[in-house]
């Protein structure tokens, strides 16, 4: 049965390496629903985070296959219950009138989010979040007209524990 | 020095003594250095060989094998080596050109995305952006390609980093954190195994390539005897343990021989040593080995639970882990049902004696194999190429050390055989080695008789020649209604006078007992020789169809005792 995995992975920071371990996915046709790639705490490592809807013996073999890649130095699954996401999304919409900008300020004050840019007939927000909280504001935006989306996909850690 | 001095250097330092390689545009400079070098450098005729002659020298020898081609076409030229290498675990190190730094991604003349197109088939790989960094780059190659689970590491090496001047010719460590293969067993579980072992009436060992990567043959023998378990391999298990002992049921799988493949459902217990459990060694996974429980034993954690569920996993090296065993097991009292269990196999494997004197034109590939079988020496390699000879070969050769069967097993690469009969040698000079090969496979590479004639490499040749795609033509016959699409290879060459073009002596063999006296006598004159034999067409091995459980054997042997069939193997 194919279910949402989160899986965090510390590896080289060097040409290639992304290639080797999405190819490790694609093989398997899993479909990444999204990655993440930046610095990690320790210098020249970077830390990839991805989402991938698989099964999960699929995936068991997957992750031991990336254990395999020389690049790669740590595999982690989080799971949502120990772990923290949160994501990052621009959202440019139409605010045809001063009723509408109005009304799209508010959703934006009580989602705690930013107006990052505003001109004539349209409003930039940024959303950092949860991704389900970021759905939930894409969709009270939507009859307003959404011009366009930027999403990051979620990052994620693991919750400190008391050890 | 420069670059293309630095990594003949780098390569010496490593213990390499001989590469295979091809010339071309991109590594004029590396072989400009080689010109002044003592490093033996074999010139194949085609890059694929070159690197199936690298696996063929490290399969023999235990050794990195190296080979080197030239950009674009030279290199994408090995990529299927490489992969047979990753398939087969064989270490191997390809190092190839690459147009200068500045002209990559601009689609320049032979440029391809090595790196890129071997991503897949590699365990590493490196691209030396800095003349410097040679030295390190060949050491961790090396390093990578030898430990753990051995495997293909490509080295590209672009053009102006060969003519460019070291600052500083050092070694320093290349750190790789991700990478700590582990090779001692977890004694726990050991001590564990050791409790299923005492409880088990019917253990069995499959062994595979890992026992014999790992040079843990006498230690598998040993563990084998204390334990009363009959040993079953892969085809690339074939010599981990001697055949002719009558513990060893010979391979196991879709060709595999009928008392391993109608017993192995019996065992209660299974104890797997350095094998994947591919499609081909166990037939329907579901139905395989349904009351057994499994100890795995695996360098490569990734194998363990892949294909087969497993009740107690041990990571480590094969020789490690045996010896563990063997170290906890010296006043080993074994269990009475094992003993019987023994002995009742190994009394089926001389019962069921598989018939191999016909004297029938064209000839029996048994006779043929068997023949060949007969005339070697102990010493002796033999290499395979891929289809039925191969299935013969390993099912009628018993291969009684390791390292002295070579084939391509995993990718099943036609044109291997020769090939890597020329790496074998290289390798093994003082050893006779004998190439046995379908007439389709051999046509593929069979332009390195130039190779054999220009280095006076002495390899026998063996040639079942039946003018057929011999295994696909058995799966039309047996499996595809006798619709026999594209598989009549018609009758050219001339074989003995294609090798006899080359300087080579060839000769036409039609009767029984001719392939053992020519073979016989090569290896008493150290010569080459191509041995083109005439077998039957319609001759098939018996084999287990795809999708089948291992015991579904189609197919009729000839036993000696002509009064058994198939399933009294069973009973």
């Amino acid at each position: 049965m194919c279910t949402t995995h989160t899986i965090s992975i510390l590896v080289e920071h060097k040409p290639g390496v992304l290639q080797k371990v999405t190819g490790l996915f694609s093989r398997r046709g899993f479909n990444i629903e999204s990655i993440t790639v930046g610095s990690s705490e320790i210098e020249n490592l970077a830390r990839m985070v991805i989402v991938v809807y698989a099964d999960n013996k699929g995936l068991e073999q997957v992750k031991k296959q990336l254990n395999k890649l020389v690049d790669v130095i740590k595999i982690q699954e989080l799971h949502s219950n120990s772990s923290v996401k949160r994501e990052l999304c621009l959202i440019k919409v139409q605010t045809k009138d001063s009723k509408a900008r109005t009304e799209v300020f508010q959703y934006t004050d009580v989602f705690r989010c930013n107006i990052v840019d505003v001109c004539d007939n349209s409003v930039t927000i940024e959303v950092i979040g949860h991704p389900n909280k970021i759905n939930a504001f894409i969709k009270l935006l939507k009859h307003y007209g959404i011009k366009k989306i930027a999403r990051t996909g979620p990052t994620a850690v693991a919750r400190g524990s008391a050890n | 020095m420069n670059g293309g001095e630095a990594i003949l250097k780098a390569l010496k330092e490593q213990d390499v003594d001989t590469i295979f390689g091809y010339p071309g545009g991109s590594v004029i400079p590396l072989y400009d250095s080689l010109y002044d070098d003592d490093l033996r450098h074999i010139l194949v005729r085609h890059e694929q060989c070159a690197v199936h002659a690298a696996e063929g020298y490290a399969r023999a020898s235990g050794k990195v094998g190296v080979c080197l081609a030239t950009s674009g076409p030279g290199a994408t030229n090995l990529v299927t080596g490489i992969a047979d290498a990753n398939m087969d675990s064989t270490p191997l190190v390809a190092i190839t050109g690459q147009v200068n730094l500045s002209a990559i991604g601009n689609d320049a003349f032979q440029e391809a995305d090595m790196i890129g197109i071997s991503m897949p088939v590699t365990k590493h790989s490196y691209q030396i952006t800095n003349v410097d960094s040679i030295p390190s780059i060949v050491k961790s190659s090396f390093d990578i390609a030898k430990s753990g689970r051995p495997g293909p590491v490509l080295i590209d090496f672009p053009k102006e980093m060969q003519q460019g001047e070291l600052s500083k010719y050092e070694t320093t460590l290349i750190e790789t954190p991700g990478y700590n293969p582990t090779l001692k067993g977890n004694i726990k579980q050991v001590t564990k195994s050791i409790d299923l072992i005492k409880k088990a009436s019917n253990p069995i060992i499959l062994a595979g390539g890992g026992v014999i990567i790992s040079g843990a043959s006498e230690q598998l023998a040993k563990f084998a005897k204390t334990i009363n378990a009959p040993v079953v391999t892969t085809l690339m298990g074939k010599g981990a343990v001697p055949e002719d002992d009558d513990y060893a049921l010979g391979m196991l799988g879709m060709h595999g021989r009928l008392v391993a493949n109608k017993n192995i459902n019996k065992s209660d217990l299974l104890i797997a040593i350095g094998c994947r459990f591919s499609d081909r060694t166990t037939g329907k996974i579901d139905e395989f080995i349904p009351n057994a429980k499994v100890i795995h034993i695996d360098v490569d954690p990734a194998e363990i639970g892949k294909n087969v569920d497993v009740d107690i996993p041990i990571v480590g090296d094969a020789f490690n882990v045996l010896k563990m065993f063997n170290d906890k097991l010296t006043k080993y009292e074994p269990n009475p049902n094992s003993i019987k269990w023994l002995d009742e196999l190994k009394a089926k494997k001389t019962k069921f004696s598989l018939k191999t004197n016909y004297d029938t034109t064209p000839l029996m590939p048994q006779t043929v194999i068997s023949e060949i079988s007969e005339s070697l020496t102990e010493d002796s390699i033999v290499t395979t190429d891929v289809g039925l000879h191969q299935m013969f070969a390993a099912h009628y050769l018993n291969v009684n050390k390791p390292r002295k069967f070579i084939s391509s097993g995993g990718l099943g690469t036609m044109g291997y055989g020769f090939p890597a009969a020329i790496g074998a040698k290289v390798a093994c000079e003082d050893d006779p080695v004998i190439a046995i090969c379908g007439d389709g496979g051999f046509l593929m590479v069979s332009q390195e008789l130039a190779t054999i004639q220009s280095y006076d490499l002495p390899i026998i040749i063996t040639i079942l020649d039946n003018r057929k795609l011999g295994m696909v033509y058995q799966w039309q016959n047996l499996l595809y209604n006798k619709r026999l699409s594209q598989t009549d290879l018609g009758t050219v060459p001339d074989f003995v006078k294609l090798a006899e073009s080359y300087g080579i002596n060839g000769v036409n063999i039609t009767k029984p007992g001719e392939t053992k006296e020519v073979i016989k006598n090569a290896i008493k004159d150290n010569e080459a020789i191509l041995l083109n034999i005439d077998i039957q067409k319609d001759e098939f091995l018996p084999m287990v169809p795809p999708g089948a459980a291992i015991e579904e054997v189609i197919g009729e042997y000839n036993f000696v005792d002509e009064s058994l069939s198939n399933e009294d193997a069973a009973k």
